[in-house]
């Protein structure tokens, strides 16, 4: 499965809906859990064996407790508007990975235990009994869709085939049938706290490290503080910023702007991990179980503020969950958003005038900007709609000369998805992961050849990771792919930095640029 | 005066059919009213005041703006079916109150054009079905079937207030009688008959079919939502249990 072979689809000049192919993505299936992935999650080891009754059950169950979902079950009138914006379906032409035929392996379920129609003339309204095969289809499908809500934007109810994937996913699990990688990780975080089981110990090595890093560079004491009491900040930051490239670019450039900022800030090892796959495999239990580490570290540590690092979904849990799934924060301070993205302070900052910069020293490059859906479709930065869209662009041309938008219906509410979210970053998805990128590489493609981009910058960790991985396969270098944090790290002169040959004179203008990006 | 055997049958239909539909879809709206929407998940950028959830609403019902947004082909021959429903149900309403009112009456001729753009907008729709091989791949027999009945409803109103006439007097009698509980003859025109008959099935499947998307789109938390979930606490009953342990 995972070492089968498959090519890498190709850049249309003209992006045309493709015909379809029917059950050419049947056989993609991630790898499935193990009992040692579902039990501390609360879910059987293996399929239960009266699994068709209690996974009817569990449909019955999710119905009552989403509304969300019953009215999507409920609303779909097959007008077809979403079948060709889903990014699996534009890079696999599998019909099953158009949005709405995903919701009718689920719904076609629904409609026969749980609806008259589908009860008394199923064949007339397409409704099935839930068979193995089905299960099997399930299993596949719900594995393609990266929870993105692209095609909720342009379903004329707002259906969002999220939601049904969601529901799809913790019925499966609640019957045993649990995916090894979204599974394995969420049991490392009940277990150690973040994604990679990174130990204390660990993280205080690479922090130390880190330290080391930037004073050799800069000449100045930057701090990477661990589980620090009485910290303004409480940092919660996807763990590949702790170690991987480009990752970790941004979380040098967070701990700088803290620096320069003055704001004094922590890393806590209780809850060092952004993430929540709860969300992921739908669990609300597994996600407020992880987002109340966050509110126990902030606790224990005394902090007055939280703020999250570059992290897609996690910021999507953060900005519209946090607040229901671990509120209330009554014990933060309130002058500030709760919780507070990274590019919210340095935006914030930057208008405050309180960061310095040297925009050429990013001259090397001419940016792009990936959206990521959570952050794009699921969340909001700033007070304003839309300043999800309009706050990391700041950020980019305050500390970047040269920066160009991808095409208009890729970008903001309309942005594909990278092909790795919603829990399917993972090599056993690779074909899938490959195929479903194609659409981003075509806008990318466009920009490279029309504006000469050299970079994309993305705040998410797994755009990050996956950009960093199928680039290659369609001609780009693992390379191309940076935080936006790393630019700021870049262009930011820090207090007492020392000096270059080369930055001395632009140094005595830094606020120019200041003003040209306001 | 006699009443037929049909005009009881028409009217006992009727009552079934109102029954049914008036039960069916006030059970729905209470089950999606009792359901708990427990996270906030408003597709964004969604408005930030409740007042912006009205106003996006509104753009949605009234213009079907996120359809516009991803298909136009579909939004045109969809928003003038609907546009054409709105204002022949408003000129039906003639048959139902008495004196009419004088908008109703304003309107008689524009509900007539009505069912010109319904016939256009239904036309395209099936034709849309059938043709695009997506979305012939997710309509099942009961898509086709009721795009079909809709077009049987249109065509058999349109032949007779364009070519046949029908006898609008005691169409209304045989109406008001209904809602009066005194039961009146109603015309043995086929046509009149079979376009009522179609209709009183139509409102029977209402609440049992994808008809719900009409009151199902007020209730869709990815559209009525308030994107405010920093600022306000939002936590559904069955999740505020789970805090208890
Ligand atoms: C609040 C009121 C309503 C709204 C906002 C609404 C909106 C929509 C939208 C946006 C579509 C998708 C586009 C299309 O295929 O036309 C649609 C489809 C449809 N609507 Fe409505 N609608 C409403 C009421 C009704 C009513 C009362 C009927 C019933 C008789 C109806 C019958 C249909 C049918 C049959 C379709 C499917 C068309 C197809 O097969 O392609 N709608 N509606
Ligand atoms: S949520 Fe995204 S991945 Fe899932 S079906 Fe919709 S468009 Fe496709
Ligand atoms: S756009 Fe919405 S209503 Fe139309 S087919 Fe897709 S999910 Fe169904």
């Amino acid at each position: 499965m995972a070492d089968k072979k498959f090519e890498t689809p190709e850049l249309r000049e003209y992006p045309i809906i493709p015909k379809l192919q029917k059950d050419v993505m049947a056989h993609s299936q991630p790898f499935i859990a193990k009992d040692s992935h579902n039990e501390p999650l609360g879910f059987p080891g293996e399929l239960v064996e009266d699994w068709h009754d209690v996974a009817i059950k569990k449909m019955g169950d999710l119905q009552s407790k989403y509304r969300g979902l019953q009215v999507y079950l409920d609303s779909c009138v097959k007008c077809g508007a979403c079948t060709d914006k889903c990014h699996y379906y534009v890079g696999t032409t599998d019909p099953k990975n158009m949005p709405v035929a995903r919701q009718d392996l689920y719904r076609k379920v629904y409609r026969r235990y749980f609806t008259f129609a589908g009860k008394y003339f199923p064949k007339l309204v397409g409704a099935t009994d839930l068979t193995k095969d089905v299960l099997d289809d399930w299993y596949s499908y719900f594995h393609q869709c990266s929870q993105c809500r692209r095609c909720s934007v342009y379903c004329p109810y707002g259906i969002d085939t999220a939601e049904i994937s969601m529901a799809a996913r913790e019925v499966m699990d609640t019957i045993g049938v649990g995916q090894k990688y979204c599974n394995e990780i969420i049991s490392k975080v009940h277990k150690i706290g973040n994604n990679l089981g990174l130990p204390g110990p660990a993280l205080l090595d690479t922090l130390e490290g880190l330290e080391e890093d930037v004073e050799e560079e800069t000449g100045v004491e930057v701090k990477f503080p661990l589980d620090v009491k009485g910290a303004d900040v409480l940092l919660i930051t996807p763990s590949a910023d702790f170690f991987a490239e480009p990752h970790v670019d941004g979380l040098i450039g967070y701990a700088k702007v803290f620096h320069e900022a003055g704001i004094s800030w922590t890393v806590s090892s209780h809850a060092s991990e952004a993430a929540n796959f709860g969300m992921f495999i739908g669990s609300y239990e597994n996600m407020r179980k992880l987002a109340m580490r966050i509110r126990e570290a902030a606790l224990e540590l005394g902090v007055k503020r939280i703020v999250f690092g570059e992290c897609g979904h996690a910021w999507r849990v953060a900005y519209s969950f946090l607040n229901t799934l671990a509120g209330p924060w009554d014990f933060l301070d309130q002058n500030y958003p709760i919780p507070q993205h990274i590019c919210e302070v340095t935006y914030g900052l930057i208008q405050d005038n309180k960061l310095k910069f040297n925009k050429s020293l990013n001259d090397d490059m001419v940016l792009t900007y990936h959206d990521s859906c959570n952050v794009a479709r699921a969340s909001r930065m700033g007070d304003k709609a839309g300043g999800q869209f309009l706050i990391p662009r700041e950020v980019i041309k305050a500390t970047c000369n040269n920066f160009h938008d991808m095409s208009k219906d890729t970008i903001k509410e309309g942005t594909f998805c990278c092909g790795g979210g919603g829990g399917l970053l993972t090599d056993d998805l690779m074909e899938l992961r490959v195929k479903g990128a194609l659409p981003r590489m075509e806008a990318l493609r466009k920009v490279v050849e029309d504006h000469g981009v050299t970079h994309m910058a993305a705040i998410c960790a797994i755009c990050k990771s996956q950009f960093a991985k199928v680039f290659p396969y369609y001609d780009f270098s693992m390379d191309q792919i940076v935080s936006v944090h790393q630019l700021v790290s870049n262009a930011i002169i820090l207090t007492g930095q020392r000096d270059e040959n080369d930055q001395n004179d632009d140094e005595n203008h830094p606020q120019q640029d200041i003003d040209e990006a306001a | 005066m006699q009443i037929s055997i049909l005009s009881f049958t028409v009217a006992a239909i009727f009552y079934l059919a109102f029954f049914v539909f008036a039960y069916g879809l006030i059970s729905k709206i209470l089950q999606y009213k009792n359901t708990p929407a427990p996270l906030k998940i408003p597709t964004m950028p969604a408005p930030t005041t409740q007042a912006g959830v009205v106003f996006r609403m509104s753009k949605e019902v009234v213009f079907f703006e996120s359809l516009f947004k991803s298909s136009k082909v579909t939004w045109l021959f969809g928003w003038l079916f609907h546009f054409g429903l709105f204002l022949d149900m408003l000129r039906h309403l003639r048959y139902f109150i008495d004196p009419i009112w004088f908008w109703v009456l304003i309107i008689q001729p524009f509900g007539k054009y009505g069912s010109i753009l319904m016939f256009i907008g239904l036309a395209g729709l099936l034709t849309r079905r059938i043709i695009v091989d997506r979305v012939r791949y997710i309509s099942s027999p009961s898509d086709h079937l009721m795009l079909v009945l809709l077009l049987s409803i249109t065509t058999t109103g349109m032949a007779m207030s364009f070519y046949l006439g029908a006898d609008v007097i005691s169409v209304k009698s045989f109406f008001i009688g209904l809602m009066t509980f005194n039961i009146q003859n109603i015309p043995s025109d086929p046509v009149l008959v079979s376009h009522l008959l179609m209709v009183a099935s139509l409102m029977i499947i209402f609440p049992y079919s994808k008809l719900l998307h009409a009151p199902g789109l007020f209730f869709s938390p990815s559209r009525n939502q308030v994107d405010n979930a920093r600022e306000k606490r939002h936590v559904a009953k069955w999740a505020e249990d789970l805090e208890k342990n």
